[in-house]
């Protein structure tokens, strides 16, 4: 009885209102909005041959596909490959069964201080509060999403964490959280302040902590993508470095990561290349002077493997995390990440987070999106991310008993009554002759009785009222003029 | 049943179609680039120095001596080296008369004066494997002489950069190389010195790893520095 109940909110349920409220911020609108002009003309001058662009693309899915295709069979290859090199390989299916591990392995030896670089699957598994909770504090060490924690705050992109900041929110956040420091708005005087209140924490903490963008089964190398340093110094200087990621995130060769990675930079940030590409094959061998003692690997299902059994949705697993879906996005450009309420927000966010979720807890995020295809466009491994949203609807729609073959979790959340019997109706005037031609003589007489307000519709747009003539009229007399 | 079986189970029972073999190679080829060896390096040294890296020619005679110049012109105090490579030899005797430095040797694992090379290191000089032309990169296998961390925490990294290691691009030094036979503890690739646009997409250098990177691209006898700089 007196057994503690977790209690799990679901920000992503209320995806409506949020967006609502995020509509009306002003400053937030013209933030995302020049950021993403600025990211979209990035990296358009990232790829100024379109052939190239072209054949890498297809090159990039292709890579993805084949490694999908072999999954299992790689990711055990991954494992056996890390092993040999020394890494500790560890599998989880639920984000709880991943926390535990890390706070496990920290715990082991004591550590109370963890350092961390940018991990979007720790923010998954909301890592930073499972471990606080257990008096491991965890700091976020790439600048944005160091920023993000001070403000108490979570991600608002998956590449860009801090996009929806200004630099004067920045400055005030540093002058209120950080001892003794004066308002500034220099961003160089800002960015050093971070360093330096960073760099004692490299010294001092006991682990490091770390996302993946590649896991190479071939040579069982963990490559990490990034321009500050900050992912290679929690990667190099404790003591202990644990990796976590998605168990799609494995390659089969060595080779497959330089397409990809090409992709990744000039498609999320136009940049040809990051500062650092990070490759780690073994803890620190006998005779190495730095280096953690000590990597370990953490592999994450969370409903991913619900991704994979069809092969429609397997796609979705392709995702290198780029980010420039989010980018192009009209609806993302407008309400921002947080509104989304899930880890991954925008287009890649609308269509993995029902897996990791469960439909049931992200209903409105597959309708989130005009179809307007820029996501499906500008995707470099092209995950033809409009056709899942429709499928998704499909599935959000099917009757929560319908027996099917890769059944989703949450199947049926958005079907109501009133929806199913207005399709009903629609059905039954359109599909027969009789009945549309009198739906059509009535709408044109009973035109002027039209109510003003028409529910979710009259939000946005004026209200509907049907023409004096109907098409058919309008063609027949087109006809008859014209003889 | 473990969480590993779950999954893999679980991978297993899905339907799953033959994979089309994606042809890598055939790819590079065709859209890699097609340099003579001074366009590669200046194309290199183009890519880096939009990236805030200072590039100096040199040649296998003079590089000790840019290098003590590099470092006079520079606040740096004290310097960590490899003497006992033959690169950091050489370097040590152009730099222990500089009566204002301090030199030091990578002696000890990390854990016995993490907090000298955190706040009393104002530089490393290393040597790099290879360089990638297309991307302007560096490329690091940090070893038990030089190990990670001096390529990282130290405010400033001197590189000294064989140019006849240029390949044209990524794909060109890692099969080149034959790098899938076998991987060190880290590889890296290094384009410039650490940045960061998290703040308002505002460029700014020295983020966490080094402010700056100073390249001594040594070049090879018959390359003169004038064929790889502008006249203008
Ligand atoms: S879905 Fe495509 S565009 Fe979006 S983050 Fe993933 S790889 Fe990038």
């Amino acid at each position: 009885m007196s057994e503690q109940q977790t209690i799990t909110l679901y920000p992503s349920r209320q995806f409506k209102d949020n967006a609502r409220a995020a509509l009306q911020d002003g400053e937030l609108r013209t933030s995302l909005r020049t950021a993403m002009d600025y990211l979209m003309a990035k990296r358009l001058s990232a790829f100024p041959d379109g052939d190239e662009l072209a054949t890498l693309r297809t090159l990039g899915e292709t890579i993805r596909q084949r490694c999908l295709a072999k999954l299992p069979e790689l990711l055990e290859k991954l494992e056996a490959q890390l092993t040999v090199n020394g890494v500790q390989v560890h599998w989880a299916e639920t984000t709880e069964q991943a926390n535990e591990i890390i706070h496990d392995l920290i715990a082991r030896r004591g550590g109370t201080l963890a350092v961390k670089g940018k991990s979007m699957v720790s923010e998954e598994t909301e890592l930073n509060h499972y471990l606080e909770a257990r008096g491991v504090t965890a700091v976020e060490s790439d600048m944005g999403e160091y920023i993000v924690q001070l403000a108490g705050e979570k991600p608002t992109h998956i590449i860009m964490p801090a996009i929806h900041k200004t630099k004067a929110h920045i400055a005030q956040l540093f002058h209120d959280k950080l001892p003794d420091t004066p308002y500034t708005e220099d961003v160089d005087s800002l960015i050093r302040i971070g360093r330096n209140a960073l760099r004692d924490l490299y010294l001092k903490a006991d682990v490091g902590l770390s996302g993946v963008n590649f896991a190479v089964a071939e040579t069982g190398t963990l490559c990490l993508v990034e321009n500050e340093g900050n992912g290679r110094m929690c990667t190099t200087v404790p003591d202990m470095h644990i990796a976590i990621t998605g168990i799609e995130k494995v390659v089969e060769k060595l080779t497959d990561v330089v397409p990809l990675y090409s992709l990744l930079t000039r498609s999320a940030i136009g940049q040809p290349i990051t500062t650092y590409f990070n490759m780690i094959s073994s803890p620190r061998k006998t005779g190495e002077k730095d280096g953690p003692r000590e990597v370990h690997l953490v592999l994450l299902d969370n409903g991913r493997s619900q991704a994979y059994a069809d092969e429609q949705l397997r796609k979705t697993l392709q995702c290198i995390r780029c980010g420039a879906c989010m980018n192009h996005c009209p609806v993302y450009t407008r309400i921002g990440g947080h509104a989304y309420g899930t880890t991954y927000p925008g287009p890649i966010g609308e269509i993995i987070s029902p897996h990791m979720l469960g439909l049931e807890n992200t209903k409105d995020l597959p309708t989130a999106s005009s179809l307007c295809g820029a996501c499906g466009e500008v995707c470099p491994v092209k995950i033809p991310i409009p056709e899942m949203l429709m499928r998704l609807r499909e599935e959000e729609q099917r009757p929560a008993g319908e027996v099917v073959a890769h059944p989703l979790r949450g199947q049926g959340a958005a079907h109501t009554g009133k929806e199913a019997l207005a399709w009903r109706t629609w059905r039954g005037l359109f599909g027969q002759p009789g009945a549309y031609k009198l739906f059509g003589w009535a709408a044109t007489r009973l035109r002027g009785l039209t109510p003003p307000g028409q529910l979710g519709w009259t939000q946005n747009h004026v209200p509907l009222k049907p023409a004096a003539k109907t098409l058919h009229q309008l063609v027949r007399e087109r006809d008859a003029a014209r003889r | 049943m473990s969480a590993r079986d779950n999954i893999l189970a679980k991978l297993r029972a899905a339907p799953r179609s033959a994979p089309v073999e994606p042809d890598i190679a055939a790819h590079f080829e065709h859209f890699g680039p097609r340099w003579n060896e001074v366009e590669a390096l200046r194309h290199w040294a183009a890519m880096m120095r939009s990236v805030k890296t200072d590039i100096v020619w040199c040649h296998a005679a003079d590089w000790p001596q840019r290098l003590a110049e590099q470092v006079k012109a520079r606040p740096v105090r004290s310097l960590l080296l490899a003497p006992q490579t033959a690169h950091g030899a050489l370097a040590h005797a152009a730099l222990e008369h500089n009566p204002l430095l301090t030199l030091k040797s990578f002696d000890r694992v990390v854990d016995e004066w993490k907090d000298e090379l955190f706040n009393d290191t104002d530089a490393a000089f290393t040597a790099v494997r290879c360089g990638i032309a297309a991307t302007g990169t560096l490329v690091l296998w940090p070893d038990a002489d030089e190990p990670r961390t001096m390529s990282l925490v130290p405010p400033t990294h001197f590189a000294l950069f064989d140019t006849r290691t240029l390949h044209a691009d990524f794909h060109t030094a890692m099969t080149r190389e034959a790098w899938p036979n076998g991987m060190p503890t880290n590889a890296l690739l290094v384009s410039g010195p650490s940045k960061t646009a998290d703040i308002q997409l505002t460029l700014a250098y020295g983020a966490h790893g080094p402010r700056d990177l100073v390249v001594l691209a040594v070049l090879p006898h018959h390359l003169t520095v004038a064929q790889l700089e502008d006249a203008a």
